[in-house]
């Protein structure tokens, strides 16, 4: 039997880092690239805590995690938001083709 | 009346002129009667100058008066010491008597030219510039330094040109203007040597100081040689300005300008300022430099009279006359006759001004024609003026009981005495031809003008005797040229109170080994006499020179009459027999000719070389560094559009072309943005 250490935890959190920026980079659909951040975020906050489990932090860790959780709806609330408007703007969520800005 | 008294008067009678000058040439324009407050200054100059000279030659006749004050004091110069210029007036009787004759004759003029130029465009100036010539005179006159001298020696320059030239429309008269000035500028710049010269040597310009500091010994560079170039240069100056022999080409030119402006300056002033300088430098002079001077003087008398021989126009005949006579002058100071130079310049002015203003009432009554074979018969229309005319004719010709007589009879004497001493005999012999020369030529113009049957019957009809205003100096200078002003013996001058108490040959200060061996000063129970040699000399020269120089020209008038009057001998078969020396004589010895051809084309040769050396040379030149600054600009122009401009324009293409490549990474697509970050990241990652 193989004990739990911070290695299992910060292998975990680096594929789901990968994972969300793999999602973040190749997925069309506005909707599922913030899917792909909130991944990104869930990782970090993978980290944060093992390192607050197995390091010598006190409770810092934790808070930040929490800070993050926060951080992360708030974002999730802004974006979906923003993602409607596009789509009502411009009827579908797809961010290739979303470049007024250019040019 | 006190000696302050006559200075400060002197002073007025100077500055008078200059204050009608000014007045004139300013208000003259606006106010056409102002020429008789110039009438009013000038004769309130002469009654002023007749005072002067009154009082000088009776109280103080063996005294001199003198003023001076300090112009321009340098302090302590190094390395000459203590400099400073001094001007002032010294009174002497050869003073007072020329400001008695030049205010004298100017006063005439001026009162003669009132009827001369009526009518006249330029009347007020014409008085004006009288008015500054006057000044400029007395100023010579009245000066007791070269340098003053000097700078009065200019303006009389200048006011002659103006007067010379005053009717500048006639081409003629105008090129007689700067003939006169430049010709003048010639002897000028000797003399300006000569002083500069003097004032290196003694620090002072003072007539008096110099000649103090010669008779101590001091002499230019301890060179007898320097003081007679000093000498000589400063005759130079005489030379331009009294029209001696070579410069003497102007006088006769100048007879372009109004005739009384001929009499007032060929015969008591601009002329006389030449003797008058030789006179004042005639202590100074060395045995060569008297000899030079003689030797030009009677040079030029007798070169001037053999001209005046053939002339035909009546003023160029007078001017010769001048000419000759001035010659008369210089020669007379040359040999050692001092006083009767001075003697011949008062009474040489008094009757050449009448020749002169005599033969402008005859171009005034003959409406402006001069050429004498045309006149003849005036004697019955003017007999006024024919009567003044003969008078100082026969004073000119040196016939007895006259003044000219009695001054003639003195420097001839003196040519005699210097022959004798010096074995110089050719002066003399120039002295003699030219007594019997002049008194021919007078004549001849006497009889051409005056006597016979008129030749141009027209012109003969309308002549009439001149206003009153022109015939009377005409009368007064005539009277002037009687023998009783001068002494009262007219066969012996020397008794006449003139040259026994007034002018006296003063004490050469030359030393003894560069002067003349007769040139001792001795005294005597009558004061100074300058050398009992030389007087000796002239006692006994004196009657065999009045008996030779009466026959010569009791010759000369009788070859005259028989020509023109009786008409014995033809004038144009004896010219015939003797064609080449008159053909030398009807062109002047082709005097001015030889300067045309020398000086003249010498100078337009030079120029047209630098003309052309400007031209070719210089301008090549300059235009040669346009074409190479041309090209050098061209090929920069070339750098700058090819090689800058396409490394400019190129950094612009490269910056856009790499831009237009870079391009292509602004997808406007987050994702790729974000690849490349994570990318970026990576890498950074594995290079730390």
């Amino acid at each position: 039997m193989i004990e739990v250490g911070l290695t299992h935890f910060l292998v975990i959190s680096a594929a789901l880092f990968s994972f969300g920026i793999y999602g973040v980079v190749t997925r069309k659909n506005a909707v599922m690239v913030l899917m792909g951040v909130e991944l990104i975020l869930n990782a970090a906050n993978i980290n944060f805590v093992a390192f607050a489990r197995y390091g010598n932090f006190g409770l810092n860790g934790q808070i930040m995690a929490l800070f993050i959780i926060i951080l992360a709806a708030a974002e999730a609330a802004i974006a979906l938001a923003i993602v409607l408007n596009i789509y009502k703007t411009f009827a579908h969520v797809n961010i290739d083709e979303i470049d007024n800005l250019k040019e | 009346m006190s000696e302050i008294l006559l200075i400060n008067l002197s002073i007025l009678i100077l500055f008078l002129p200059l204050a009608g000058f000014g007045v004139v040439i300013l208000f003259g324009k606006r106010f056409s009667k102002l020429y008789l407050f110039e009438q009013g200054i000038i004769t309130l100059a002469f009654i002023l100058s007749v005072i002067v000279a009154v009082v000088k030659l009776s109280s103080y006749v063996n005294q001199d008066i003198l003023f001076a004050f300090t112009w321009i004091d340098f302090g302590n110069v190094p390395m000459l010491g203590e400099l400073k210029i001094d001007l002032g007036i010294k009174l002497d009787n050869l003073t007072v008597i020329m400001l008695f004759v030049v205010n004298l004759i100017s006063m005439l003029v001026h009162h003669y030219s009132v009827e001369y130029m009526k009518g006249d465009a330029k009347y007020n100036r014409y008085f004006a510039y009288l008015g500054i010539f006057t000044f400029s005179m007395l100023g010579i006159v009245l000066t007791d330094n070269i340098l003053m001298m000097y700078i009065f020696w200019e303006l009389v320059g200048l006011s002659s040109y103006l007067l010379i030239g005053f009717w500048f429309e006639k081409d003629s008269a105008s090129d007689a203007g700067k003939k006169a000035f430049i010709v003048n500028r010639v002897g000028d710049i000797g003399m300006f040597i000569g002083i500069l010269i003097l004032f290196a040597t003694y620090q002072t310009f003072s007539f008096d100081a110099i000649y103090e500091k010669i008779s101590m010994g001091i002499i230019p560079f301890d060179s007898g040689a320097w003081l007679t170039a000093a000498g000589i240069l400063l005759f130079m100056g005489a030379v331009g300005k009294s029209a001696q022999f070579p410069l003497h080409v102007w006088l006769p030119d100048a007879m372009e300008g109004p005739t009384p402006v001929s009499a007032l300056i060929h015969a008591a002033t601009m002329v006389a300022a030449g003797v008058y300088l030789v006179a004042r430098i005639f202590v100074m002079l060395t045995a060569d430099a008297m000899l030079v001077i003689a030797v030009v003087g009677a040079f030029t008398s007798f070169i001037a009279a053999s001209i005046a021989l053939t002339q035909n126009d009546i003023k160029k005949v007078l001017a010769y006359s001048t000419v000759s006579q001035l010659g008369y002058m210089i020669m007379s100071l040359g040999v050692g006759a001092y006083a009767f130079a001075f003697f011949h310049l008062v009474t040489h002015a008094f009757f050449k001004a009448c020749l002169f203003l005599g033969s402008g009432s005859v171009i005034h009554a003959m409406h402006h024609e001069q050429d004498i074979q045309k006149m003849g018969g005036l004697r019955r229309k003017m007999p006024l003026t024919y009567l003044s005319f003969l008078i100082s004719t026969l004073a000119i010709s040196g016939i007895p009981l006259t003044s000219g007589f009695l001054s003639k009879d003195g420097i001839l004497a003196g040519t005699l005495a210097f022959g004798s001493l010096t074995g110089h005999w050719l002066i003399p012999i120039f002295g003699f031809t030219v007594a019997m020369m002049t008194a021919f030529y007078m004549f001849r113009l006497v009889i051409l003008t005056f006597h016979g049957e008129p030749t141009d019957k027209h012109k003969f009809d309308h002549a009439h005797e001149s206003p009153r205003l022109m015939v009377y100096p005409l009368v007064l200078l005539a009277v002037l040229s009687i023998f009783i002003w001068y002494t009262p013996n007219p066969l012996a001058p020397n008794q006449g109170w003139f040259l026994s108490s007034w002018v006296k040959t003063p004490q050469t200060v030359v030393p003894q080994d560069l002067r003349f061996e007769f040139m001792q000063s001795t005294e005597t129970g009558t004061g100074i006499v300058h050398s009992e040699m030389y007087e000796h000399a002239m006692h006994w020269a004196h009657y065999p020179a009045m008996i030779l120089s009466v026959i010569l020209a009791g010759l000369g008038i009788l070859l005259a009459f028989m020509m023109y009057q009786w008409k014995k001998i033809s004038p144009d078969k004896f010219a015939e027999k003797v064609k080449p020396l008159y053909n030398l004589s009807l062109n002047k010895w082709y005097i001015d000719e030889i300067y045309q051809s020398t000086f003249i084309n010498g100078t337009l040769i030079l120029s047209n070389f630098l003309a052309w050396f400007d031209n070719t040379i210089i301008d090549g030149i300059v235009n040669g560094s346009a074409t190479v600054t041309r090209l050098f600009s061209r090929i920069s122009g070339w750098f700058d559009n090819y090689v800058v401009d396409g490394f400019v324009n190129f950094t612009a293409f490269f910056s856009g072309f790499i831009g237009l490549s870079f391009r292509r990474i602004q997808t406007g697509k987050v994702q790729t943005y974000i690849v490349f970050v994570i990318f970026s990241v990576l890498i950074l990652i594995i290079l730390l």
